[in-house]
């Protein structure tokens, strides 16, 4: 049975089945809405039967598909492995949620909102499950379509200029990629994943591919200095727009660097590792000292991602195991977590229609279980240990420590900061007194809204307690990944965590 | 005197200039009123035309000079396809703007017929003949609207700018034969290698015959006639220009350069990158602020060529392979776009004004997506058609080498997805400003038919890269 493919497919099946639906009354707008929630929940559902069929101990490509265009230079080849795993469940299982913050709050144009948005999904299982290069490019461009579409439409004032930005700034980066791509065709004569990772490159060619994969994935994940984009794009976005663009398009930056950049061109990461840790470390400071001076919740947030993601470049750059392996996960906890955020945002707004700090303040009076959600949220946003946010950052730090103190020592200062920032928004917005006169009718969570937000704190603090089934999932895969690596530089003659740059 | 040239292999163009005499017969003596009968007819007599190009049979007549091989089968096909749908679209346009005659018809069945000789040829005669054939009808068509100021002047600005080129291209043509000694393909090329370098007598040749067919292409610095005539045109004949005619030249110039001047690559290669960079830039950057959507197509076809002589640049199969795939999705989004461009017709007058698209997605879902999917094609991104031909022609400069071309032709085609962004933005984001009258029926069969092509064209890529592959093969 094919698995990836029902699991990338389905949605699009069901995108074509509402494009059927012509009516355009109240009733099958509900019905639309409906489609989309059982599209998403099957599809997690088929997503599922990937996690029982998934053996944890084999560290390559499983499930795998294969299925060729005759005479081409790329083929159809899906297949999952333990990293990429992760954040197909992540994409299906917070697909639901998303249909659902949209249930009220998008009135205009159900129809193409919905399709636009099972339209992402198919695109975003799709890049990880791709296991060719030229399959893997076609999925990760494609999703800039619906998402332009999405911030175009939906957006907030400045929707036009946002998706534009979004889009061009993302293509940009990407297209050197493509050309990449296809040096890499012509030197091994394959765009098949599993071949490539094992193609030794020549150490120059190394460093040309590695820039131009780093064009792409720095801007998509978004690294300092080519993160502008992000808080425009945050900020413009409806409500599900910006989870599903914190939750998983920013992941897939950090995702092409572990499937791309580290094994197939281990010398020049190597080589890069302190460049890649200047930028993490700049984005960090610098990203969390923006955050700090924002008026606007979701901007505020959004910087905060840029900050989470230095901390995943930096772990990911470490090349040891505790890097690697907190790299991922805060990758997944930043995705849950960054999602809550944005959907705590999109409570509040649905209410008063502006996202502005100051306009808040005291919720906690009329909201009390709100309070409770967006605390815990908060809390795993700075790192607290008990929540899933601390164990991504204390791995990544630790993994930093032993390659650089100067490092670590800079990023731990982020952490700080991110409890600056995280902790004086939550006070501005939820502690206080009541003084605003159009905050005392603020209802608490809706029913719809609790259903959407209590299985991410539930997964916060599961995974903050009891990260195993996390780390289990990737270790094969990572350990595979990392020997390969090292077995590369030792033949090279360079050594593992060649630093002598800054140390 | 030797026996007579076998004709047969020539069947699609016999076939053609018999069917456009005897149409121009029905015509004349049947009057205007069996103009829709002329026109009907010869888009039949196209679809004909297509099936003897499949199961016509490979070899060389006319001592070598008409030559049918699988790459010429394969563009053969691609501009019978592309005159075709220009007959089916012209007739209600023409018929609403009261230009239609039966002329209009036979005319572009007479400039195919000059499309596949010039596809065929194998010989600098046969080359110019059927070039001038070709261009000769088209000049005619693109001032067909007798009574509109523009589409004279279209049609006498293309006319005296082509005839220069025409100039150029046989003053090319003739110092090739001076310092060769031959007109066919084969004997230049054997009079090229000969000499393991070519001679300077040559190099002007070529510059001169490059010149020439660059006019045609509308390759910079050669495009200046393109937004001009594109605009003033007819739009039904402007539909056929971005096509078919594109397609032939650009055939003829891959003849020319890999046939003939095979030999003396490191001679034409930098003139071809040289074109092909340049229309890449300029299309990208000069479309960015039209606001009349025939000029935005025709600056989108100069880039669009751009593209695919970065295939030719590269000078390889691989290069070749990109070109035929490009071309045949260029053909499915021009046809598409242009159908939609024809229908675009409010109160009674048609528009050509970019904004008038707005809030197409609300008034006219349908159109819109179809639309939306061929701008998002056109600007290059998966996983449309577009994206596919790009990529091949882009893989073909990486591997002969190119780098300097590819990158920098990729990176304009990122500029270049501005302004196809903003038509999806003006039809999907803006406001509507009111329903265009409904589509006809063929009309929306086109755009249907292309949209679906550019859509799921991932799934035909097999069968058609085949085929294109094979045709590929044929040049080496």
């Amino acid at each position: 049975m094919p698995l990836l493919t029902l699991t990338t497919f389905l949605p699009l099946a069901g995108a074509l089945f509402i494009l059927m639906i012509r009516a355009q009354d109240g009733a099958a707008i509900l019905n639309i809405r409906r489609v989309a929630l059982i599209t998403t929940v099957a599809t997690f559902l088929v997503s599922i039967g990937i996690w029982t069929g998934f053996d944890p101990k084999n560290p390559g490509f499983q499930l795998t598909e294969t299925a060729g265009w005759s005479g081409s230079f790329f083929a159809y080849r899906m297949g999952v492995d333990g990293i990429s795993i992760l954040f197909v469940l992540l994409t299906t299982f917070l697909m639901p949620f998303c249909i659902l913050a949209s249930w009220e709050s998008v009135q205009v144009r159900v129809k193409e909102y919905m399709i636009a948005f099972l339209v992402l999904e198919t695109l975003m299982v799709g890049v990880f499950c791709a296991t060719d290069l030229v399959l893997f490019y076609v999925f990760f461009e494609g999703g800039l379509i619906p998402m332009f579409l999405i911030i175009g439409i939906w957006g907030g004032q400045r929707r036009v200029y946002a998706s534009y930005k979004f889009f061009l700034y993302t293509l940009a980066g990407s297209v050197l990629m493509m050309l990449a791509i296809m040096a890499m065709y012509w030197q091994s004569g394959t765009t098949d994943i599993t071949e490539l990772v094992n193609h030794p490159f020549p150490a120059t060619m190394q460093w040309w591919l590695w820039f131009a994969f780093f064009a792409s994935f720095a801007v998509k994940m978004p690294m300092w200095p080519v993160h502008t984009w992000l808080p425009d794009a945050h900020v413009e976005a409806p409500t599900a727009g910006s989870v599903l663009l914190a939750a998983i398009l920013l992941k897939m930056g950090g995702y092409g660097f572990l499937r791309f950049s580290l094994p197939m061109f281990p010398l020049a990461s190597a080589d890069l590792a302190p460049f890649i840790f200047t930028l993490s470390v700049v984005a960090i400071v610098y990203t969390s000292l923006v955050a700090l001076v924002q008026e606007d919740m979701k901007k505020l947030i959004a910087y905060s991602s840029v900050a989470h993601m230095g901390f995943v470049t930096m772990g990911i750059f470490t090349l040891n195991t505790q890097g690697l392996q907190g790299a991922v996960f805060q990758m997944f906890s930043h995705g849950l977590v960054s999602g809550a955020l944005f959907l705590c945002v999109g409570v509040v707004y649905d209410r008063l229609h502006t996202r502005e700090i100051a306009a808040y303040g005291g919720l906690v009076n009329r909201m009390p279980v709100y309070a409770t959600v967006f605390m815990v949220m908060t809390m795993a946003n700075v790192g607290l240990p008990g929540t899933s946010g601390f164990i991504g950052e204390f791995l990544t730090l630790s993994a930093a420590f032993q390659v650089n103190t100067w490092v670590a020592a800079f990023a731990a200062l982020g952490v700080i900061l991110s409890a600056a920032y995280a902790l004086w928004l939550f006070r501005r917005v939820v502690w206080g007194a009541l003084t605003k006169a159009n905050l005392k009718a603020m209802l608490d969570l809706s029913p719809r809204e609790i259903a959407i937000l209590a299985p991410l704190v539930v997964l916060v603090i599961l995974f903050g307690v009891y990260p195993l089934p996390i780390l289990d999932t990737t270790s094969a895969s990572l350990d595979s990944l990392l020997r390969s690596v090292h077995a590369a530089l030792d033949a090279a003659g360079q050594t593992a965590s060649a630093m002598p740059l800054i140390r | 005197m030797t026996a007579l040239p076998d004709f047969a292999l020539a069947g699609p163009e016999l076939l053609l200039a018999a069917g456009a005499l005897l149409l121009l017969m029905i015509g004349a003596y049947g009057g205007e009123r069996r103009a829709g009968l002329v026109s009907g007819l010869s888009a039949l007599l196209l679809v004909v035309a297509i099936v003897a190009v499949v199961i016509g049979r490979d070899g060389s007549t006319f001592n070598g000079a008409f030559v049918v091989d699988g790459f010429g089968r394969f563009l053969k096909v691609l501009v019978l396809i592309g005159s075709a749908l220009a007959v089916i679209m012209t007739q209600r346009f023409a018929v609403a703007e009261k230009f239609f005659h039966f002329e209009l018809p036979v005319l572009i069945v007479i400039a195919t017929i000059g499309m596949l000789l010039m596809i065929s040829a194998s010989d600098l005669i046969a080359v110019y003949l059927g070039l001038e054939l070709q261009s000769l009808a088209l000049y005619v068509v693109a001032a067909f609207h007798r009574d509109d100021g523009r589409s004279t002047e279209a049609g006498l600005k293309y006319f005296v700018l082509g005839a220069l080129s025409s100039g150029m291209l046989l003053y090319g043509a003739s110092l090739i034969y001076g310092f060769t000694g031959h007109v066919d393909f084969v004997g230049i090329a054997a009079a090229a290698a000969a000499g393991g370098k070519a001679s300077l007598g040559l190099t002007f040749g070529i510059v001169f015959v490059a010149a020439g067919i660059a006019f045609k292409v509308s390759a910079v610095p050669f495009h200046m006639w393109t937004p001009d005539v594109y605009e003033g045109a007819p739009t039904p004949v402007t539909a056929f220009f971005a096509a078919a005619p594109k397609i032939a030249a650009m055939a003829l110039f891959v003849r020319v350069v890999m046939e003939a001047l095979g030999p003396v690559k490191t001679e034409w290669q930098q003139i071809v990158a040289f074109m092909s960079l340049a229309s890449m830039i300029l299309g990208a950057f000069a479309a960015i602020g039209q606001r009349n959507i025939k000029r935005l197509m025709a600056y989108s076809s100069i880039g669009h060529m751009g593209y695919a002589l970065v295939g030719l640049a590269a000078g390889s199969e691989a290069g070749i392979y990109g070109i035929l795939i490009y071309l045949a999705t260029y053909l499915a989004m021009t046809a598409g776009a242009f159908a939609v461009i024809l229908s675009m017709r409010r109160d009674g007058a048609m528009t050509e004004d970019i904004d008038s698209l707005a809030g197409l997605s609300r008034t006219n879902p349908v159109v819109a997506y179809l639309l939306g999917i061929i701008m998002f094609s056109l600007a290059g991104i998966p996983p449309f058609a577009g994206f596919f031909g790009k990529y091949f022609v882009f893989a073909a400069a990486i591997n002969a080498g190119l780098y300097w071309l590819a990158v920098i032709g990729i990176l304009s085609s990122v500029v270049g997805a501005y302004y196809y962004l903003r038509i999806v933005k003006i039809m999907f984001l803006d406001e509507p400003k009111g329903a265009f009258e409904p589509m006809g029926g063929e009309m929306k069969a086109v755009l249907g038919i292309s949209g679906l092509f550019v859509a799921a064209f991932a799934l035909v890529l097999g069968p058609l890269g085949d085929a294109a592959l094979a045709a590929a093969r044929t040049l080496f």
